[in-house]
């Protein structure tokens, strides 16, 4: 009978051992004494908890290093220099041929549409980015916010679930809403700081929720049209991403112009 | 495949656009996680500190290679277990020993199962034990320790620990084999009764 090596022994201990191993050594006395001192040598190994980092352990790190993060981002191998100059030159030689191919070509009329600007525009990425993850973000929020209104009872809904979920979507909402700010989209940031409140009052929502916290959660949605609004963004951000353009948001929300295509 | 996670998702996208503040909840989110990690590796509290400022620059230069496939905090892991492993080749140093701290002797499972009553002689006999754990520690090379610390404190398992370190999971188990068959040898050796 082959007996198991220690590295057989040690897989063992760490729960990695093939079920044929496990059954050898419930069956045989001398590997089970080997296991018996190897665990014990094994398990005599603690090593010192790490010291205790504080509460604002992770701003700490962030305020060391997010004034290198940019310069990380600029550096680059010299060979990666070498291309982009060459990619410069190569571009300015296509400029030159266009111009001068222009001059003996015909001229478009003078009502020709200009391309926008900000089409080339890489400042306007974030803005981007955000338009088409906040419309994922907003769909989930949508279906949990039609929960949470369509309810008449606690027993309609499913607590535990959405205030997890409520929970997940609050963080989440927090850093859209600071992107928001960052690049001065004040409809945006209006919308998640009226969406925050909702899902932060759902995520304190108690476990033994009476129809009066239900009824309360309601009126919040139902109070600054929440739901509503929520729609009309998804539209605008689905109609924003496809042309790539700036849909503009109604100012009122409680007075729809067009509730079409929403409703 | 394990999924990413809405808040880590939405971040890794606004960073990726540009964005540089949203890095800042992922470096909250995971600040303690990679220093208990690379404090157990390296042993050390500065040099801790040090590997996880640098993950997070590496994680930030290198976030559009993120695929998705993994946890972010996965992927922040092993970029973590490399710069432990960076440090310790680049200083040409050995993982240090940790400090010894007297209270935590009587914490040894093997006594534990032996005695609930702590006398000076047991709590010396421990202090020994733990004294030579740590030289043994300090006998492994930096991939053999890395390895033993993933495997035996942070519950990793061999193939996650292979893909740490970029090697194959035969590799990394062998790593670990020679790390247990080190420690054993080294207290064999120092526990023996002097004739």
């Amino acid at each position: 009978m082959r007996h198991l090596s220690q590295d057989d022994l040690i897989l063992h201990y760490y729960r990695e051992a093939g079920p044929g191993m496990v059954k050898h050594l419930a069956d045989c006395p001398e590997c089970q004494e080997n296991f018996e001192q190897l665990s014990c040598m094994l398990s005599a190994i603690a090593l010192p908890e790490p010291p205790p980092r504080g509460e604002d352990y992770g701003a700490e790190v962030w305020g060391r290093i997010r004034h290198t993060l940019n310069e990380g981002k600029m550096t680059m191998p010299w060979w990666a220099l070498s291309h982009r100059w060459a990619a410069v030159a190569t571009i300015a030689g296509l400029i030159a041929i266009a111009f001068v191919a222009g001059r003996y070509t015909s001229r478009p009329p003078a009502n020709w549409p200009a391309k926008p600007l900000e089409a080339t525009n890489n400042v306007q990425l974030p803005q981007k980015v955000l338009v088409v993850a906040l419309g994922d973000y907003l769909d989930r929020s949508e279906m949990l916010l039609v929960e949470v209104a369509h309810a008449d009872r606690p027993e309609d809904l499913d607590l535990n679930s959405q205030r997890r979920y409520a929970s997940e979507l609050v963080a989440t909402n927090r850093l859209y809403r600071q992107t928001a700010q960052r690049i001065g989209d004040r409809d945006t940031d209006a919308l998640l700081d009226q969406l925050e409140r909702v899902l932060v009052q759902l995520e304190h929502t108690p476990q033994g929720a009476t129809p009066t916290d239900i009824q309360q959660l309601r009126q919040e949605i139902e109070s600054g049209a929440l739901l509503f609004r929520v729609r009309v963004a998804q539209v605008n951000m689905r109609a924003e991403a496809k042309s790539g353009h700036r849909t503009e948001t109604r100012e009122d929300p409680s007075t729809p112009q067009d509730p079409t295509p929403i409703l | 495949m394990e999924k990413m996670d809405s808040l880590d998702a939405a971040a890794v996208a606004l960073v990726r656009a540009g964005d540089r503040d949203a890095f800042r909840p992922i470096v909250e989110r995971y600040s303690e996680m990679l220093f208990r990690l690379a404090y157990r590796v390296t042993g050390n509290e500065a040099d801790a500190e040090e590997i996880v400022q640098e993950t997070f620059l590496r994680a930030y230069r290198k976030l559009d290679t993120f695929d998705g496939r993994c946890r972010l905090s996965t992927w922040l892991f092993r970029i973590a277990t490399n710069c432990s492993l960076d440090l310790l080749d680049r200083r040409n140093l050995q993982p240090q020993p940790f400090d010894a701290d007297p209270d935590e002797d009587e914490n040894a499972p093997e006594e534990r199962i032996r005695s609930h009553q702590p006398d000076p002689e047991r709590l010396a006999y421990n202090s020994e034990i733990q004294a030579n754990i740590h030289a043994a520690l300090q006998s492994l090379t930096s991939v053999e320790r890395t390895a033993f610390v993933l495997r035996h404190v942070q519950g990793h398992s061999c193939e996650e620990i292979a893909e740490a370190l970029n090697v194959r999971s035969g590799t990394a188990r062998q790593s670990l084999f020679r790390a247990v068959e080190k420690i054993r040898k080294f207290l064999a050796s120092a526990m023996r009764p002097a004739v």
